[in-house]
């Protein structure tokens, strides 16, 4: 057969829609006479081993097999960094029994009707994907193996495969995937309910270290990511912002900025009250990003700031200081009696946690390049972590059924939960409509920081009782977040399964609001990023309050092991937190970072921690030095995580892993994004600094693999290593950090 | 203003303001997107690339200070010894998480190892505390340089 480039060959992509109820496969005659098999494979989440479930979904694999056996498989979700592209081919790949090698991935377009749902978020890839994939990769090997049969006429019971081969044993012949592809697409497609599975212990591609697919790209500077989209006749944009969320465009100096060297146009656009939507601004159009980012210099706009304008965070930190002296404004959760058992316990403990906004702060500035045509159609270009929302915001703001726009997801330089806002892509979409052509909008760093998502600040007033042993009689949070009437904004909740809740006979979960104007939204392990660093350290308290090791204090608090619930979420079905789980990774955190066995030199500590979130669980232990000026370095972290029977690429998983861990040390270490007179004061990394090469700890990373559905693991490494930190910066110091982030004047002990 | 600049082994000509960033050049006008844009402020090292074979923040460098000096770029990085070695390294060890910094790492990496072929820890901090990953990859970029140098890949760093 004559070679061919299959990324040219046409495909058939319309003929899948509509198609819900019944596996749906193409054969495409392809240029130069070769044939590919396109399975499209319909599937229906089900409950993976009762773990995780979703409501009827429908997903899409494609699997394309070239004549030549070059297998290209395709993953569905944006890659941020995730390594999701190279995950799914993988989990597919092993089903379909192939080898590696020839193996090529693809990132699918946006399509929900093909695909269903395409995101990155919530560690959620891997359960919501794991059975359905695998179920893509066995249906499209018994498809070959049915060809098979066919073509030697023999049954298929008779047939096995090999990598990239179907075997008949009893006659010694083989014939390879690519002959058979062919084929193999006329195979009416199998019950993907029925189809088997690989036994488990077979695996041969799955559990191995595999390098990331567009890793040999990166490292020559390829283009591709969305900053590096290019559309001919292309113009280049910046988009300012009123410093105060929400406030409202009055006048600018524009005639001016018109005459500035490259500028092509500069206009104020009108935006909504979505503090994540369109907001007013002020466009400029150049022929190069940097003219229109210089004539930013130059730019002088009058707003009407609005109610925001008083926004500070001293402020906020005053209104908590009095929220959090009166009761909650609502309860979250409350067992037992909390007064009467600290009022009759040995020892009460009370103590206030503090953490403040901070930034996402991608690598990858924000970025999107749009084309708002004449005819109404609308072209995008974008890393987004979660195109359906990019749609419906598109669709909504200018007025467009979503067959008007075209979305391009691009690879994503780092997303930590930013890019599932589409702020960016309405303002490109907005600035091109304007001009009539296409348009690349990039923001500077400091637009980035100041016009986040941000993770919201929040207080917690702890006040807890020991009995005379040391056992936690009664426990109080008083959490003083940012939202409306005691309605927590977004990403600022606290549910009501806080850990210690229901270890804790008498406890009383609360919450009181400040009321702000500020875009807030998930960061990396949303809400638990800064709980675990107020329950874990105060928890720590407690362990000392009671005279006991940290360690052996935890194992006391989680108690035996006992059935965890099961949960109804907006995930579907979900188990709830197994305490037997959260024992096994304290116990092998302390196992192998030599917990109390270790001496340690004057001013270096050991502190330690757990939390679970995204189905994870997580026990981290740091060890940190503190100098006498009060500066603090990390040496070493310890990471034992459970998060069920896979870790599908190793390679991928450890560095997430290690890299959330790091990067919750980076924020423990110096970020903060402060507010006065309602504007954000940091504007580069010299004022927000991420934690550099010399700073960054040696990680052990270690996983238990358990007989539990195998789960994400992009996230819940990061929320216990912050309290871990403080709690070695305790042991080395004997000083307790309430305030995040680390101020070294207050560990200071020369 | 038309500037002439030796990029990767050619001559390439622009027209530009004389303040333009090396940076923007490369990307803008000479459509090498390889070299990439974090901070704008020399503080992120995302836009590293070599002028006479020194690691420089293109983000800060105007062109009009670039003269006849040449400049090389990740996109040619992988023509010469150390750094076809420094990618086989990072491929290796599967470096990447997002990718975004890694153009940088990778510029700064090879002008150290240029200078100091066998570099120590400490080396490595001096050398690449420039270069941010938000990603937080810098254990396999330790690893990496060391691989690259013929090194034991273990952080001998004190614990
Ligand atoms: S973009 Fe040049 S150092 Fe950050
Ligand atoms: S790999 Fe994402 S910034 Fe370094």
């Amino acid at each position: 057969m004559a070679p061919r480039d299959l990324d040219r060959a046409p495909r058939s992509r319309g003929q899948t829609e509509g198609v819900s109820r019944r596996a749906f496969i193409t054969a495409s005659a392809a240029v130069g006479g070769g044939l590919m098999l396109d399975l499209s494979l319909p599937l229906y989440a089900r409950s993976s081993e009762g773990a995780m479930s979703r409501g009827p979904a429908t997903l899409n694999a494609y699997i394309r097999i070239a004549p030549d056996n070059i297998v290209t498989l395709i993953a569905k979700n944006p890659e941020i960094g995730q390594g999701i592209k190279t995950t799914f081919p993988m989990i597919i790949a092993e089903e379909l029994d192939v080898d590696w090698k020839n193996v090529r991935a693809e990132s699918a377009p946006y399509d929900p009707r093909a695909y269903g749902a395409q995101f990155a978020g919530g560690s959620l890839s891997v359960p919501m994907n794991f059975e359905m994939l695998r179920r893509a990769g066995a249906a499209g090997r018994q498809m070959l193996i049915t060809a098979a049969a066919r073509m030697w006429n023999v049954p298929a019971s008779e047939l096995t495969t090999e990598p990239g081969v179907v075997v008949h044993k009893a006659r010694n012949r083989k014939v390879t995937y690519g002959q058979l592809a062919e084929l193999a697409a006329r195979v009416p497609p199998p019950d993907l309910s029925k189809v088997p599975l690989k036994d488990e212990k077979d695996f041969r591609i799955i559990g191995q270290f595999i390098g990331g697919v567009d890793s040999p790209r990166i490292v020559k500077g390829e283009p591709i990511f969305g900053i590096d989209v290019s559309v001919p006749g292309m113009r280049y944009a910046v988009y300012e912002k009123c410093p105060v969320y929400g406030g409202k465009f009055v006048s600018a100096n524009l005639d001016e900025i018109r005459k500035l060297p490259g500028v092509r146009a500069a206009f104020p656009v009108k935006g909504g009250d979505d503090l994540a939507g369109l907001l007013d601004g002020v466009a400029i159009v150049a022929d190069k990003w940097w003219q229109a980012n210089k004539a930013l210099e130059k730019l002088q706009v009058k707003w009407d700031e609005g109610p925001s304008a008083t926004h500070s965070t001293e402020g906020f930190a005053k209104a908590a200081a009095e929220i959090g002296k009166q009761p909650a404004g609502k309860t979250i959760k409350k067992d037992g009696d909390v007064d009467a058992a600290l009022a009759s316990a040995a020892k009460v403990v009370e103590a206030s946690y503090e953490y403040p906004f901070i930034a996402h702060a991608t690598l990858e500035p924000m970025n999107t390049t749009a084309h708002y045509r004449k005819d109404g159609k609308v072209e995008i270009w974008s890393p987004t972590q979660l195109p359906q929302q990019a749609m419906g915001l598109v669709t909504k703001t200018f007025g467009l059924k979503e067959s008007d726009v075209t979305l391009h997801m691009t690879r994503v330089g780092g997303g930590f939960g930013r890019r599932l806002s589409s702020d960016f892509i309405v303002e490109a979409v907005a600035i091109s409509k304007e001009i009539g052509e296409p348009v690349k909008l990039v923001w500077n760093r400091r637009q980035d920081l100041q016009h986040d998502i941000y993770r919201p600040g929040g207080f917690h007033f702890f006040k807890a009782g020991l009995d005379a042993q040391g056992k936690v009689v009664a426990f109080r949070d008083h959490f003083v977040t940012f939202g409306e009437d005691n309605k927590p904004g977004n990403s600022a909740d606290m549910g009501p399964n806080e850990f210690p809740a229901t270890f804790v006979p008498n406890l009383d979960l609360g919450l009181s609001t400040i009321p702000y104007r500020i875009p807030t939204g998930p960061l990396r392990a949303p809400q638990s990023n800064a709980l675990a660093f107020a329950f874990q350290s105060f928890i720590d308290e407690l362990a000392h309050a009671a005279g006991k090791d940290p360690v052996e204090f935890r194992l006391e608090l989680l108690g035996e092991p006992r059935p965890p619930e099961v949960l109804q979420t907006r995930f579907g079905t979900q188990v709830g937190f197994d305490n037997g789980r959260m024992r096994d990774v304290v116990k092998a955190v302390a196992e192998r970072s030599g917990w109390g066995k270790t001496q340690l030199p004057k001013g270096v500590g050991r502190g330690i921690a757990f939390y679970f979130s995204h189905q994870g669980y997580f026990a981290e232990v740091v060890q940190a030095r503190v100098s006498p000026v009060g500066e603090v370095r990390v040496d070493k972290v310890w990471i034992v995580g459970d998060v069920g029977k896979h870790i599908i690429n190793p390679a991928g998983g450890i560095n997430q892993v290690a890299g959330a861990a790091i990067d919750g040390i980076s924020a423990a270490l110096g970020q903060k994004i402060t507010f006065a007179r309602g504007r954000a004061v940091q504007t580069n990394f010299h004022e927000y600094p991420l934690i550099r090469m010399s700073q960054a700890p040696q990680v052990d990373v270690h996983f238990l693999q358990t007989d539990h559905p195998t789960t994400g693991l992009g996230e819940p490494a990061l929320p216990p290593v912050v309290p871990a930190l403080a709690n070695a910066i305790f042991a080395a110091t004997g000083k307790r950090v309430r305030k995040l982030p680390i101020d070294p004047a207050e560990l200071r002990t020369a | 203003m038309s500037y002439t600049i030796n990029v990767n082994g050619q001559s390439r000509t622009v027209e530009v303001e004389g303040d333009t960033p090396l940076l923007w050049v490369l990307r803008d006008e000479l459509d090498l997107k390889g070299s990439k844009f974090g901070c704008g402020m020399g503080l992120c090292g995302a836009c590293t690339v070599h002028i006479n074979g020194q690691p420089v923040r293109s983000c800060v460098t105007p062109i009009s200070a670039v003269g006849e000096q040449p400049v090389t770029t990740i996109e040619a990085i992988g023509e010469t010894e150390i750094g076809k070695r420094v990618q086989e390294a990072w491929l290796k060890a599967d470096v990447m998480q997002c990718g975004y910094c890694q153009a940088g790492q990778i510029m700064s990496a090879c002008a150290l190892l240029e200078k100091t072929p066998q570099p120590t820890d400490k080396d490595i901090d001096a050398a690449m505390s420039g270069n941010i990953c938000r990603c937080c990859t810098y254990p396999r970029i330790r690893a990496a340089i060391k691989d690259a140098a013929g090194l034991p890949t273990a952080d001998t760093r004190e614990v």
